[in-house]
């Protein structure tokens, strides 16, 4: 079972329960998509991993060659290339690696070399619980995280018989898409504002579009009215689990704890959204671990 | 124009929040949403008149014209973003294809097109038409879009345009470290990164700083919902010391901020622990912007 957590604003709780999730399953593999600000590996704290660089592809000039017909930069629509004071030059962190300049370059002047723009980090087990995470880091300063997330798949690949958990960036552009595209269920969090009702929306929007199966959780619930609770009832839209505003699972979790694994309370719980879903999914057959 | 643009690498820290409390405390006549994203700025931000809307356009995206093409494979080989497949016959997936127009270039039966792509809408908030009194700039990217610079880019563009006579502006900026948030920085004159108490968001602070300091030193950095974690505040402020970054701000948390939110207003229109904090902040953030310029 592949199943993708996302949200579409930022802090909703993607990370709190696509941790506390893979973590009640048994033998699970957790991927990290946020490659811009992941945090999964703060809460497994893994002690042995495997770690490699992501490269893209990218051009360089021999001047030498180069007789200035500056068709490479007029074919560019990144604008990554530019001439300036009679010298070609390359614009890193705006080229997308497509390799049309090298390819149509008449002079032969423009060859491919790999730049790094972050790593990989592949971790067979946790010390804090039985999961074994992919997790990259996007370079600062560096325009896509694409090339990494890519990667992270790739390196996953092996691994298509377990559980996946997959935590998605913020958002809904093609980073999300991404992140979700092989997902069998994905799950959408959401918390009690306006801006939640709002990012949602978005979200909803995505998976519908990729005809993915689909519920909501609730964060952060508070008495009172919650406008996110509304949009799903009027959209028909399941309701899996509503998390209560909690100090004490707060204070866990910004201190990258794992609930499910300090309080019995929140391992039933967790237990129980991740059977939900596999019902949903009319997946039986697995079997879960006691603590 | 002075621009101060908030970050936090982190989502949900109260980037809008913050945002939304300075627009209305410097009566602001300018400022904008960069989170194209997933905006929320005009949920609390924006008034009763109707905005302009313009498309947004990406860059034009390879179409294969079934009739002309010839099934040779060149484009699906040459394509680095896989965005070709031949499963019943050579097609382009919108979604993967950047618009490098390469196959387009290389197919030798001229089936390749480039066609225009609506990527989005970009709306422009004018609070009378005929002045620049106010203005408020937004868009929204279409979902599954390529995370988009170049729209965030023009969302600064449209409110520099509009207001070109104001001397403050506040924007609103995306989570994350990548391509938009690295647009929004261009031009930005002081940057408010807001975190949070919790050992996820000191990390991702740290990379925003660093992604941050790449294009500016203008940097400062305000805690939220400080006393949910004092240990990890504390951690906040040895990494403010030990990177010479200015704390201009902790604000307390209160649920009375989520209350504000959801009736539409910021945390200055009621009276709360959370909004006298932000005042505070504010305060410090301007003395912190206006100081070099000696204005």
């Amino acid at each position: 079972m592949k199943l993708s957590v996302l949200s579409g604003k930022g802090g909703t709780g993607k990370t709190l329960i696509t941790v506390n999730l893979a973590s009640v399953a048994e033998d699970s593999v957790y991927i990290d998509c946020d490659v811009e600000e992941p945090n999964a590996y703060l809460f497994f704290e893994p002690k042995s991993f495997k770690e490699d660089i992501v490269a893209v592809k990218s051009p360089r000039v021999d001047i030498n060659l180069c007789s200035a017909c500056k068709k490479c930069l007029e074919f560019c629509n990144f604008n990554a290339l530019a001439y300036i004071k009679d010298k070609l030059l390359v614009f890193q962190e705006l080229c997308h690696s497509c390799g049309a300049c090298s390819i149509l370059c008449p002079d032969k002047a423009i060859t491919e070399t790999d730049r790094p723009i972050g790593r990989v980090m592949v971790c067979q087990t946790s010390p804090k619980a039985p999961v074994s995470l992919y997790t990259g880091f996007l370079d600062p300063g560096e325009a896509s995280g694409v090339p990494i997330i890519n990667r992270l798949f790739d390196e996953a690949k092996n691994e298509a018989d377990k559980d996946i958990f997959i935590d998605c960036p913020p958002g809904s552009s093609c980073l999300v898409m991404d992140s979700i595209k092989e997902a069998d269920y994905c799950i959408l969090v959401a918390e009690p504002t306006i801006f939640g009702v709002h990012n949602l929306a978005m979200v909803y929007d995505l998976v519908r579009l990729l005809k993915k199966p689909h519920g909501v959780v609730l964060n952060k619930c508070v008495e009172g009215e919650n406008p996110v609770e509304a949009f799903c009832q009027d959209r028909g839209i399941k309701v899996l689990a509503r998390i209560p505003f909690d100090k004490k699972l707060g204070e866990i979790s910004s201190n990258a704890g794992i609930a499910a694994m300090e309080d019995k309370k929140y391992h039933e719980f967790f237990l129980s959204l991740l059977r939900i879903v596999k019902e949903e999914l009319g997946c039986e057959r697995a079997t879960y671990p006691k603590r | 124009m002075k621009e101060l643009l908030i970050l936090s690498g982190k989502g949900g820290t109260g980037k809008t929040t913050i945002a939304s409390a300075f627009i209305k405390l410097s009566q602001a006549r300018a400022y904008a949403d960069c989170d194209v994203d997933a905006p929320n700025l005009h949920l609390v931000a924006a008034w009763d008149t109707k905005p302009d809307r313009e498309d947004y356009y990406g860059l034009p995206l390879a179409e294969i014209d079934k009739d002309l093409c010839i099934d040779c494979g060149i484009c699906k080989d040459h394509c680095r973003f896989d965005a070709i497949s031949d499963k019943d016959g050579y097609r382009v997936n919108p979604y993967a294809c950047e618009g490098c127009g390469l196959c387009a270039y290389l197919c030798p039966a001229k089936a390749i097109r480039m066609e225009a792509n609506l990527a989005g809408d970009m709306y422009l908030y004018l609070e009378d038409k005929a002045s620049t009194d106010k203005v408020f700039s937004t868009a929204q990217l279409e979902i599954g879009q390529g995370t988009s610079g170049l729209l965030v880019s023009q969302v600064k563009k449209r409110m520099r345009q509009a207001a070109s006579g104001v001397d403050l502006a506040i924007i609103d900026g995306s989570p994350g470290i990548g391509c938009p948030v690295i647009a929004s920085l261009s031009g930005a004159d002081m940057v408010l990164i807001v975190t949070e108490p919790s050992l996820s968001a000191i990390s991702d602070m740290d990379r925003i700083v660093k992604t941050a300091k790449t294009f500016t030193d203008k940097l400062l950095v305000c805690i939220n919902r400080y006393d949910t974690n004092i240990e990890n505040s504390n951690k906040i402020r040895t990494y403010c010391s030990f990177h010479n970054l200015p704390l201009v701000g902790q604000i307390p948390f209160d649920p009375l901020a989520v209350k504000a939110i959801n009736s539409g207003q910021t945390i200055v229109d009621i009276e709360c622990s959370a909004g006298m904090a932000v005042r505070d902040l504010f305060t410090k953030t301007m003395e912190e912007l206006y100081r070099e310029a000696g204005k």
